[in-house]
C-alpha cells in the first residue's frame, strides 16, 4: 500500500528525520492561507499523488512569491498529471503540498527496503541523487552504496557512517556529519516499525544553512503487516486506486485491470499471469489479472463476474480453473448462476480441470447456456477459443 | 526414489485442529502411505483429533512421536512463531502453507535457520508430494503420477497444471516441491536443483519460476555449472505491468529487475528449454527428455 508524500514525511518526522516545513491544501485560496505561513519568498507547489515522476510531468513548481503560488497552485489542483508511472490518462490532482523553498548544496539518494537476495533490510545511498536510481544501477552500479542490517545485531553506527562518508557528507563540515547518523538511523527505525516495504527519499540534500534534509519522501507498506498498522490503513486514498480494484478487494479477489479485451478468471496467481500471457502470445489482449483464491464459492465466483464485465472492453471471458483445493463443479455452479444473473451478452470460454470436472461439465452442459458458455478441454485450445472469438467480436 | 519425503516421513501438523489444519490432514493422510503422527494446538494437548494424539507444543510432538517433518497451516499473525518453534525442535523439514506472512517475521525466520538443522519450504505454497508415497500439503494427490520428473515451482494451480501436462505426455513424476510465491522463502530454486541433480530417482526437471526478484537468474548460473540432466521451464508474468504486485507477494516487476525476459534470457542461456506458453511445458518436456 502506498501513501502520499505529506504523509509519508510526518511519519519519518515523527523518527527525527529533518524535512521540510510545509502544509496541504486541497483548494487554490488555502493553498495562498498555507503558503503565508511559510517564512521566505520562495516556496513549492508539489502535486499529491502516489505515482513517481511528477516533477518532470509538470505537477512540482518553484514559486517565487504569491503571485507564483496561486498561479501555480491554480494550474496544479485537478490537473491530470501524466507521469511516466500513471500511464497516458494521468491521475488526477486533489491535493498539493506547499512547502519552503530550500538552498540546496547537493542532492543525495537514501533507500531502505527488503533484499530478496540475502534476506535482510538493506541501506542504499548514492550520490547521484534526484536521478532514477535503476539508470544509476545499471550505468554505474559503483556509485551505488550498500550496508546491509543483520537482523539480531540491527542496524550499527559504523554503518551509518560508512554511508556518510562514502557520500561524502565530511565536505560539507562537521555539523552535516553529526546529522548523519540520526537521519539514516531514523529512517532505518521508521522502516521497521512501521511495517514499510520500501522507504525512499529522493532527494535527500544538504542545505546552504548545513541541513540534512529529505526533499522528497516514497513510502509503501507491506500489506502483508497491514494488520498491525490500523493507523497506517486510515491513510489509503481509494481516489489514487482503480475503482474495480477497490470493489474487488472489498470481495477479497485479487484483482488487476489491464487495458485488453479478455476478461480472464482463475485459480491461482501463477495461473493467472500464464493465462494472460498465453492469450498475448496467441493474439489476443487480456483485459484484467484475477485470482479467484483457493476458496471460491459461487458468491466469488458471481462477484468476480460482475467486476470483469463492468468494463465495457471486454468482449469475451476465459475462465480457466484447475481444481485443487477449489472443485470445479462449485465454480460451474457459480458461473452458470452468475450468468443467469448478470444476463451476460458476451461468450465465456470455459476450462475447468482437476477436483470434479466431470461433474462440473454436467453442470455447463445442463444449464442449457450452450450458446454462450463454451466448454473447452485444456488449457491451449480454450486459450485459442477465447482469442478467436473475441477477435470477432471486433 | 525421491527427494525430501518419502513413505518413512513421518509428519505432525502445527494448527492441526483448525479447519484448514483438518481439511487437509485428512486429504494428506487419505493418499497413499503418508503418515501423519499427530499435531500441535496450544491448549489442546492430551485429546485426540483424527485419531491422531495433539500436543500443545512441538517439542512434545517431536518428543513422543519421533516425527520428522512438519506442515504448517497456522494464520498468518502467528505463522512466523510456529516456524520458529519448529527449527528450535529441530525438524528436519518444516514445510509452511500460511500464505500472508509480514515480510520482517520472514526475516527473523531466515536468519534462525542459518546453521539450524531444518530446511523450510514455502511459506505460501502448496507443499511436497511424492507421487506414490507421501503428500504434505495441499496439492490435489490424485493428479499425480509416480515417474522421474522432478517438478519446483513458485506457483500452486501452475505446478498442478505442469503435472497434468507431463502425465499427458506420460511421464510421472519424483517429488513435486512448491517453494512458494513469497519475496523470502526457506527453500530456493538452487536447493532444490541440487537435490534432483542428486537424486538418482530423478531424470529430468521442470522449474516454473515467475516474475520478481532473480532466484530464476540465480539458478540458470548454478544449472551451468552443477545440473547435467534434462530440463525444461516456464517463467509467468510476461505480461504483467510493472510495478504491480500480482497476487503473490513476491511476484512484481521493480524497475528494470525481476521481468520476465531477464529470466527467460537467462535460462536459456543456461541450457533450459524455456516454454513459450504454460500450455506447452509438457511438450518440452517430450522434447529434451526421451527415456
Amino acid at each position: 500500500m502506498k501513501i502520499h508524500e505529506y504523509q509519508a514525511k510526518a511519519i519519518i518526522a515523527k523518527y527525527g528525520v529533518n524535512v521540510p516545513k510545509g502544509h496541504v491544501a486541497k483548494t487554490v485560496e488555502d493553498a495562498l492561507t498555507q503558503a503565508a505561513k511559510l517564512e521566505g519568498e520562495v516556496k513549492v507547489v508539489k502535486a499529491q499523488i502516489h505515482a513517481g515522476g511528477r516533477g518532470k510531468g509538470g505537477g512540482v513548481k518553484v514559486s517565487k512569491g504569491t503571485e507564483a503560488v496561486k498561479a501555480n497552485a491554480t494550474a496544479i489542483l485537478g490537473m491530470q498529471l501524466v507521469t511516466h508511472q500513471t500511464g497516458p490518462e494521468g491521475q488526477k490532482v486533489r491535493t498539493v503540498l506547499v512547502e519552503e523553498g530550500m538552498d540546496i548544496k547537493t542532492e543525495l539518494y537514501f533507500s531502505v527496503l527488503v533484499d530478496r537476495a540475502s534476506k535482510q533490510v538493506v541501506l542504499l545511498a548514492s550520490t547521484e541523487g534526484g536521478m532514477d536510481i535503476e539508470e544509476v544501477a545499471a550505468h554505474t552500479p559503483e556509485k551505488i552504496l550498500k550496508e546491509y542490517v543483520n537482523p539480531v545485531i540491527g542496524l550499527r553506527p559504523y554503518q551509518t557512517s560508512r554511508l556518510a562518508f562514502g557520500l561524502g557528507l565530511d565536505k560539507f563540515g562537521p555539523k552535516v556529519l553529526r546529522q548523519a547518523h540520526g537521519f539514516f538511523s531514523g529512517l532505518y527505525n521508521a522502516f521497521m516499525a512501521e511495517g514499510c516495504d520500501l522507504l525512499e527519499i529522493n532527494p535527500m540534500i544538504v542545505t546552504g544553512d548545513e541541513r540534512l534534509l529529505a526533499l522528497d519522501c516514497k513510502m509503501s507498506f507491506d500489506s502483508n503487516a497491514l494488520y498491525r498498522h490500523p493507523e497506517t490503513l486510515a491513510l489509503r486514498d481509494l481516489d489514487e486506486e482503480d475503482p474495480a480494484e477497490v470493489e474487488a478487494s472489498n470481495h477479497d479477489l485479487n484483482f488487476i485491470k489491464l487495458d485488453g479485451k479478455i476478461g480472464c478468471m482463475v485459480n491461482g496467481a501463477g495461473l493467472a499471469m500464464a493465462s494472460m500471457d498465453i492469450l498475448a502470445t496467441y493474439g489476443g489482449s487480456p483485459a484484467n489479472f484475477l485470482d479467484v483464491g483457493g476458496t471460491a464459492d459461487e458468491n466469488r465466483v458471481e462477484n468476480a463476474f460482475r467486476i470483469i464485465t463492468q468494463d465495457p472492453n471486454v468482449n469475451c471471458i476465459l475462465i480457466n480453473i484447475f481444481g485443487g483445493i477449489v472443485r470445479c463443479d462449485i465454480i460451474a455452479n457459480g458461473v452458470v448462476q452468475a450468468f443467469k444473473k448478470v444476463s451476460l451478452k458476451i461468450p465465456v470460454v470455459v476450462r475447468l480441470e482437476g477436483t470434479n470436472a466431470e461433474l462440473a461439465h454436467e453442470i455447463i452442459t445442463q444449464s442449457g447456456l450452450g450458446n454462450k458458455l463454451i466448454m473447452v478441454d485444456g488449457f491451449g485450445p480454450a486459450a485459442r477459443k477465447a482469442v478467436e472469438l473475441s477477435t470477432h467480436q471486433g | 526414489m525421491s527427494v525430501l519425503v518419502n513413505k518413512d516421513t513421518k509428519i505432525i501438523v502445527q494448527g492441526f485442529t483448525g479447519a484448514q489444519g483438518t481439511l487437509h490432514a485428512k486429504n494428506c493422510l487419505a493418499y497413499e502411505g503418508t503418515q501423519i503422527a499427530g499435531g500441535v494446538t496450544p491448549g489442546k494437548g492430551g485429546s485426540l483429533h483424527l485419531d491422531k494424539p495433539v500436543f500443545n507444543t512441538v517439542r512434545d510432538a517431536v518428543y513422543n512421536t519421533g516425527a520428522d517433518c512438519s506442515l504448517i497451516f497456522v494464520p498468518p499473525p502467528f505463522a512466523a512463531d510456529a516456524i520458529l518453534e519448529a527449527i528450535e525442535s529441530e525438524i528436519r523439514l518444516v514445510i509452511c502453507i500460511t500464505e500472508g506472512i509480514p515480510v520482517n517475521d520472514m526475516i527473523a525466520v531466515a536468519a534462525a535457520l542459518k546453521g539450524s538443522k531444518s530446511r523450510l519450504v514455502g511459506p505460501n505454497c502448496p507443499g511436497v508430494i511424492t507421487p506414490g508415497q507421501c503428500k504434505v500439503g495441499i496439492m490435489p494427490g490424485h493428479i499425480h503420477r509416480a515417474g522421474k520428473v522432478g517438478v519446483v515451482s513458485r506457483s500452486g494451480t501452475l505446478t498442478y497444471e505442469t503435472v497434468a501436462q507431463l502425465n499427458a505426455n506420460g511421464f510421472g513424476q519424483s517429488t513435486c516441491i512448491g517453494i512458494g510465491g513469497d519475496p523470502i522463502n526457506g527453500t530456493n530454486f538452487i536447493d532444490c536443483l541440487r537435490m534432483f541433480q542428486d537424486d538418482p530417482g530423478t531424470e529430468a526437471i521442470a522449474m516454473i519460476g515467475e516474475i520478481g526478484g532473480n532466484a530464476e537468474e540465480e539458478a540458470a548460473e548454478f544449472i551451468k555449472e552443477y545440473v547435467k540432466k534434462p530440463m525444461v521451464s516456464y517463467i509467468t508474468g510476461q505480461t504483467a505491468p510493472p510495478g504491480r504486485r500480482m497476487g503473490h507477494a513476491g511476484a512484481i516487476v521493480s524497475g528494470s529487475g525481476g521481468s520476465a525476459e531477464s529470466k527467460i534470457s537467462a535460462l536459456t542461456k543456461a541450457g533450459v528449454l524455456v516454454a513459450q506458453t504454460a500450455a506447452e511445458i509438457g511438450n518440452c518436456m517430450s522434447e529434451v527428455y526421451k527415456p
